[in-house]
């Protein structure tokens, strides 16, 4: 089964979640050095479909198709965004719980003071064809 | 047999062969569409039979035979079947390459890869599908070795080429050398592609993703193999001391994380000597024969950053002067931004930072992370802290490359902390 983990950040949690420009060098560097292991280790577990952080929301843009088709382009940073993806894994594991294991694994994340983040880590299914007759 | 075909690992035989078995067959059938398919048919069967029952006697002629035996058959269930028979009929006594000797390297071969290049990189392509195509039709990459190293489905790959060679067959362009008028323009084109494979391995060899790796080595093999059908073309030799002088210091330029380290902190023992000197001798070579071009003003860069033994020893003077050259030839607003930090290594930040200032209103650089990136490093060298952390925060916000993104938080970081 195939899980999405998405690591989704909001403006409501930059008290619990100080952003990362406020952090010092070391506590940086652990944070990138713990990202890569847990990469390393789903990879080694077999576990591992994809994982990418995506660039910031500050060089987002929303696009909509205008009324001859064309698109119309709103440029970020958007004032209204509370919420944000910072990144995601895709994860092809043998249960519902190991998903979560592994979500409760990457929201341990060391943040200030070496602490873990224990941020928030959205499971979502990833959706498959049928797995039998209806 | 000749004993270098012994020895060749199957893989590196077959993507040697392959461009000249695409130009036979090519010009035998008179469609590339076609003759393209066929051959990765038969480069995929000789890689399963090769391995079990060994290279045969005349590898090259095995792939035209075992290809051209799958085109004919295609040939015959297509609706013109006797329109083509015919073709095929008449053209085959008249073709030259119909029993190449076993050892052959003739120039036949050697000219057909060149139009192969000519055609994969045609400016009716858009530069994504030149690079599929050239990759599969000249390096003679399976599709599912492209799709792998560009981390896209196979099936979505295998389209991309696709339609890039009905792109190719609509717009009329054939399997011949571009007229003379038309030379440079189409050599710049091939060129062009080769660094953009080139660039793609090594911009991205930091990652995980180490098989990326592998598309620097490519662009450097098919960029060797134009330098040596055309060894009196200065930009091709330019660009071939390009590539081994940035390659050179690939295993230099991470950490054991992945992290980015700095050329002024590279561990330069880990450079590879032997590409340097293979570089600057193509350049010290190709620089006095003209004219003067920008791959080969680059590479002359390159070199001279390679030469120093430490980073302080490093030609500030000269490499301003060739940036000079470059933003004469090849004006744009990045080579603005490398002037603009040469100058501050030879001048003073105060300059560099003039510089930065006058480039900074162009259109393309907007919000480039780039520019924040220079305009950091000017402002730590000059000592304004808080406003080069403000810089490298504004470019790790910008960048699309998450070790970039981690090496300039960092060293936001590292400076912003009180001394």
């Amino acid at each position: 089964m195939k899980y999405m983990l998405l690591m989704q950040f909001s403006q409501d949690m930059s008290d619990a979640l100080p952003p990362i420009d406020t952090w010092s060098a070391e506590e940086v560097q652990a944070h990138i050095g713990f990202m890569v292991e847990a990469n390393q280790k789903l990879s080694a577990a077999g576990e591992l479909v994809d994982a990418q952080g995506l660039a910031m929301p500050a060089t987002a843009r929303i696009v909509r198709a205008g009324a001859d088709g064309a698109p119309v382009v709103t440029e970020g940073p958007f004032a209204e965004t509370k919420e944000f993806l910072a990144g995601f894994w895709i994860v092809d594991c043998d249960s519902a719980e190991r998903a979560v294991e592994i979500a409760a694994y990457v929201s341990t994340a060391p943040g200030p003071g070496g602490a873990p983040l224990n941020m928030p880590i959205e499971v979502r299914q990833v959706m498959s064809a049928p797995q039998g007759e209806l | 047999m000749t004993s270098s075909d012994t020895e060749e690992p199957v893989d590196h035989l077959l993507r040697r062969l392959a461009p000249q078995v695409v130009g036979v067959l090519t010009r035998r059938f008179g469609d590339f569409h076609d003759a393209e398919d066929a051959v990765q048919e038969a480069l995929l069967a000789a890689a399963v039979q090769w391995r079990t029952e060994g290279v045969p006697g005349n590898p090259r002629g095995w792939l035209v035979q075992v290809a051209g035996r799958r085109m004919i058959e295609q040939v015959r269930s297509e609706q013109a079947r006797r329109r083509r028979e015919d073709l095929v009929a008449r053209q085959v006594p008249d073709d030259r390459q119909a029993a190449p000797p076993a050892d052959s390297e003739d120039t036949g071969g050697r000219d057909d890869t060149l139009r192969l290049l000519f055609l994969c990189c045609h400016p009716v392509l858009s530069p994504t599908s030149a690079v599929a195509l050239t990759l599969r039709s000249v390096a003679g990459l399976t599709t599912a070795e492209i799709a792998h190293a560009f981390l896209v489905p196979e099936a979505t790959m295998g389209q991309r080429i696709s339609r890039a060679k009905q792109r190719i067959r609509a717009s009329g362009a054939t399997f011949r050398m571009p007229d003379r008028e038309d030379w440079p323009t189409r050599l710049a084109s091939v060129l062009q592609v080769l660094y953009l494979i080139f660039n793609e391995g090594y911009a991205t060899s930091a990652g995980p993703e180490l098989l990326r790796v592998e598309l620097s080595r490519e662009a450097i093999r098919l960029t060797r193999t134009v330098h040596a059908l055309l060894p009196g073309d200065s930009e091709v030799a330019g660009l071939l001391a390009l590539m081994l002088l940035s390659d050179a210091r690939s295993a230099a330029r991470t950490g054991p994380d992945g992290e980015l380290i700095p050329l002024d902190r590279q561990d330069r023992a880990r450079w590879d000597a032997a590409a340097i000197a293979e570089g600057v001798a193509l350049i010290t070579a190709a620089l006095p024969r003209g004219p003067v071009g920008p791959y080969q003003v680059q590479a002359a860069i390159s070199a001279l950053h390679d030469e120093a033994r430490t980073a302080a020893e490093t030609d500030w003077p000269q490499i301003l002067a060739l940036y000079g050259v470059l933003e004469r030839i090849a004006p744009g607003p990045v080579v603005t931004l490398n002037r603009a930090v040469a100058t501050a290594m030879v001048h003073g930040p105060a300059e560099g930072l003039a510089l930065l200032a006058g480039v900074a209103a162009d259109p393309r650089l907007a919000g480039h992370h780039r520019l924040f990136v220079a305009r950091a490093h000017l402002l730590e060298m000059a000592g304004d802290r808080p406003g080069a952390v403000e810089n490298y925060r504004a470019a790790a916000e910008r960048t699309a490359s998450l070790p970039e993104r981690h090496y300039l938080t960092l060293r936001a970081a590292r400076l912003a902390a009180p001394p």
